[in-house]
């Protein structure tokens, strides 16, 4: 294969590796600021605190990897439960500052917590054979952990958007993200529908969190460095939009590999340079409502 | 006369006069700046610290105009630091120009002229949009620093500047005295502006947008202009708080931009109290102490404290601990009453 | 030339078409009336009309000149005040504060940064010439949010006033005031300077028929009739699709 081509490919693929861990843990995220205009900066401290569950069930009690994903979202799902019926559902009235206060105290602790359990070091997981190596896509070898990703985000995907669009309670979360009001008057429990929404989110949050710790490495900072991703992914893609959050993963993930690639030295520059042009010409992100 | 604002006086002369006075200097005003003078012949060996407190208090400040007065949050005010910082930097760095006063001004304009720019673009917008146009506009920022680190010096940053004596007689003393001092004049005459601007009518204006921008479209306000202005100057303040930064320690990295910073900044003010002027001096020395005291012990515990304080701050003094102190104060007189 | 003119203005909101082909002229000192059903576009008129909300077609006029492209801002600094079907109102400031705003920001005072605010002693006597008009002096000092609901909905309307409009939009004036206190407000609105051209919206037909001279029906987001209180009395298709089915054209206020 030529090399412009396969540098091409790489891009695409790598790209849609990360593009895919992007909308599995910002998806959740959007859909709960889209219902309450809740910013949420702890989303990542949730996604981190999935990262640690997997590292804790893999290595200390021998679970499979795949299994301690399913495990860690579960019980992230849960506990940020508690969470928000204890501490976000005061401040549902609130103005941003005290969502953003609150939530970032809650991000530092949850990164002082997680040092202190588990040191700054970054950490790895051992990963299950099949997962390690390269698989062969017939004309060309790929990572199989990314290929992995990629499978596993498709099929997230197409269940996501099966919920959203094809169930009642799916018809009920688009009809509150687009007129709370109008949605509370005909007899729809938007607060119930929020805490759900939110434990799926966090749950989802944390399965990304523990996708992330073989792709980025997982180190207590985690629940802030990449904490501005998932909300430029949320910002750009439009509140509350399943389409939208896909699309805005695509084109930073796939911005943010090619820049990269091509351009070592400009770091996160691509990615930041298209939310800042993407949100002058579209303030309510992609499909989000003006 | 002087009982009108006490006891007597129609309800019409009492508010009069309330307007009419609400501006002068009070008493208990005296005290920061009796404080901060103190801390320069009790704590001699701490001149260095003292002059990065000043600094936050300079950088707080700033954050309050836009934040406490007009009511606009944004995650990105580490931008204007860090081109006020990088200003002064480059210039002495790479351009040989070290004299710190003209540095000062030369940062105040670049960071202004920053501030004025994204401000006109971004300040249309409200809510998520603005965080992360704000947020963006700091990253963004660094990242260009980053490429051109053979400019910027990376994150390695410019270390070891050099600067010529203050206006060309006082020179710099390995304690950090002249520091001090130096940043404490400079803090004054800042803060002798934003007294100004906060108690004017446009200072009113920026009250106005924070309680309700809709009325203020309705009264025929134009809140587009009073926003810019205001991010201007406030971004101008933060730079020639990124100035004596760099002045005082003698070094400037990128990591003046990090989204950490920003986040410092607005938890001091938080602390201290937004929308009151000396909120940015309790928060910031707050803040800057504890974290010096508690960080030598455990930076861990010390983030797992900072993270504590401001959940508690948001559930129960959400106006900070000025605002504390104010609550209490009224408590005490209500009882005194009864 | 008319104090306000409205020509053929179209509104939608999604497919939902909210204002359609409305017509309304205020002549100088006018006293008229909007009334109609609950969703008929009332609100979403004023709210064109002051810039809120941009057209989809049709042309605002402004003591003759064409305003549609002028920002909120403009309009109310060329004389275009209202007051809102809801309190917006400075909560957290005090009550002298939100009309010394208001005058500052009219005559152009707020673009001073040096000057202290209190050192305009005519803004000051202003503001409280306001306050006393509308007997709320005492309250000078309070903050607006402590203040009970109905004495805020004079705030709101000192406000309106203190912009010295040349039209003035009263979006239900009394609305979430106890009937005991609403004819505080209703007084105050019977009072205002002949000068000024007034449009209320408003559901206490009492009130409609006492205030009004002439009264526009709308119904569905367009003009259904436009007359004198006594033709909108008589006119029973008026009663068939609003009167009616409000069903309190007597009033219980008496």
């Amino acid at each position: 294969m030529p090399q412009v081509a396969n540098i091409a490919v790489s891009i695409l693929f790598d790209g849609l590796a990360y593009a895919m861990f992007l909308f599995i843990t910002s998806v959740g995220l959007s859909v709960t600021m889209g219902l309450m205009g809740f910013v949420n900066l702890a989303h990542g401290a949730f996604a981190m605190a999935g990262g640690y569950v997997v590292v804790t069930l893999t290595r200390t009690y021998g679970v499979g990897f795949v299994p301690s994903l399913v495990i860690a979202a579960v019980v992230v799902g849960a506990v940020s439960v508690v969470f928000e019926r204890v501490l976000y559902r005061r401040l549902y009235k609130s103005t941003d500052l005290e969502q953003v206060l609150l939530t970032i105290g809650l991000a530092f602790m949850a990164i002082a917590t997680a040092t202190y359990l588990y040191g700054p070091i970054p950490k790895s997981v051992p990963l299950p054979e099949w997962l390690q190596g390269d698989v062969n896509l017939g004309f060309r070898y790929f990572p199989s952990y990314r290929a992995f990703l990629i499978v596993l985000g498709a099929v997230l995907i197409a269940v996501l958007w099966y919920a959203f669009e094809r169930t009642n309670i799916g018809a009920k979360i688009r009809a509150a993200v687009d007129n709370r009001r109008m949605a509370e008057s005909v007899g729809i429990n938007v607060d119930r529908l929020f805490t759900l929404t939110f434990a799926v989110g966090s749950g989802l949050a944390a399965l990304g969190g523990g996708l992330a710790i073989q792709l980025l490495g997982l180190s207590p900072s985690f629940a802030v460095l990449y904490l501005v991703l998932f909300l430029i992914v949320v910002a750009v893609g439009g509140l509350g939009s399943l389409k939208g959050t896909l699309l805005a993963a695509l084109v930073l993930g796939i911005f943010d590999t090619g820049g990269k690639y091509l351009l070592a030295d400009a770091g996160g520059f691509f990615v930041y340079a298209v939310t800042v042009v993407v949100l002058l010409i579209k303030p309510a992100g992609f499909y989000g409502r003006e | 006369m002087a009982a009108s604002d006490t006891i007597g006086g129609t309800p019409r002369q009492r508010a009069t006069d309330y307007l009419l006075r609400r501006h002068r200097f009070r008493m208990a005003e005296a005290l920061p700046w009796l404080i901060a003078i103190a801390v320069f012949f009790i704590f001699p060996t701490r001149m260095t610290f003292g002059s990065q407190v000043l600094v936050m208090v300079m950088f707080a400040l700033s954050l309050d105009l836009i934040l406490g007065y007009a009511g606009i949050v944004t995650l990105g005010h580490a931008a204007f630091f860090g081109v006020g910082a990088y200003t002064v930097g480059l210039a002495a760095a790479r351009l040989d120009w070290t004299e710190p006063i003209s540095g000062l001004f030369a940062a105040a304009i670049a960071a202004g002229l920053v501030g004025f720019v994204t401000g006109w673009f971004l300040l249309r917008y409200r809510g998520l949009t603005l965080l992360m146009l704000t947020l963006a506009t700091a990253i963004l920022l660094q990242e260009t620093g980053n490429l051109r680190s053979d400019i910027s010096g990376g994150y390695d940053g410019l270390p070891g500047l050099t600067f010529k004596p203050l206006l060309g007689v006082f020179d710099y003393d390995l304690y950090g005295h002249t520091n001090y001092l130096y940043a404490l004049t400079v803090l004054a005459i800042i803060f002798f502006f934003v007294r100004r601007i906060v108690y004017s009518p446009f200072g009113q204006a920026l009250t106005g947008i924070r309680e309700n921008v809709r009325r203020m479209h309705a009264i025929g306000s134009p809140v587009h202009r009073r926003l810019v202005t205001v991010y201007t100057i406030a971004a101008a303040i933060a730079g020639v708080a990124g100035a004596l930064f760099t002045q005082t320690n003698a070094y400037v990295t990128l990591t003046v931009f990090d989204f950490d910073n920003s986040a410092k900044v607005m938890v001091m003010l938080i602390l201290g109290g937004t929308g009151r002027l000396y909120g940015a001096f309790v928060g910031a020395a707050v803040y800057m102490v504890l974290e010096d005291y508690f960080s030598k012990l455990s930076p861990t515990f010390w983030q797992f404290g900072i993270g504590l304080m401001l959940v508690l701050a948001v559930l129960f003094t959400p106006r900070g601990i000025l605002g504390l102190f104010e609550r209490i104060g009224d408590y005490l007189a209500e009882r005194k009453r009864s | 030339m008319a104090a306000l003119q409205v020509e053929k203005l179209n509104r939608t909101f999604g497919a939902l078409p909210v204002t359609r082909d409305v017509d309304l002229t205020l002549e100088r000192g006018a006293r008229c009336a909007l009334i109609g059903p609950n969703g008929a576009g009332k609100t979403t008129l004023v709210n064109l009309i002051t810039g809120v909300l941009k057209p989809h077609s049709g042309r605002v006029l402004l003591n003759g000149e064409d305003i549609t492209a002028s920002s909120q801002a403009d309009r109310a600094r060329r004389g275009l005040a209202r007051t809102f079907q809801i309190n917006q109102l400075f909560r957290g400031l005090t009550v002298l504060e939100n009309l010394c705003m208001t005058v500052g920001e009219r005559d152009g005072h707020c673009n001073n940064l040096w000057r202290s605010s209190g050192s305009k002693r005519e803004v000051i006597d202003e503001a409280i010439g306001y306050l006393d008009s509308l007997r709320l002096t005492d309250d000078a000092l309070k903050l607006v949010r402590e203040l009970p609901y109905g004495r805020q909905r004079l705030v709101e309307i000192a406000i309106a006033l203190a912009q010295k409009p040349r039209v003035l939009l009263l979006d239900e004036p009394a609305a979430g005031v106890p009937s005991s206190e609403s004819h505080l407000i209703l007084d105050v609105v019977a009072a205002l300077d002949p000068d000024i051209a007034v449009l209320i919206i408003e559901h206490d037909m009492d009130v409609v028929f006492r205030f009004a001279k002439e009264i526009t029906v709308l119904v569905q987001g367009a003009v259904f009739t436009q007359g004198t209180p006594a033709e909108i009395m008589s006119n029973e298709q008026v009663r068939a699709v609003y009167l009616g089915q409000e069903g309190h054209r007597g009033g219980h206020h008496g």
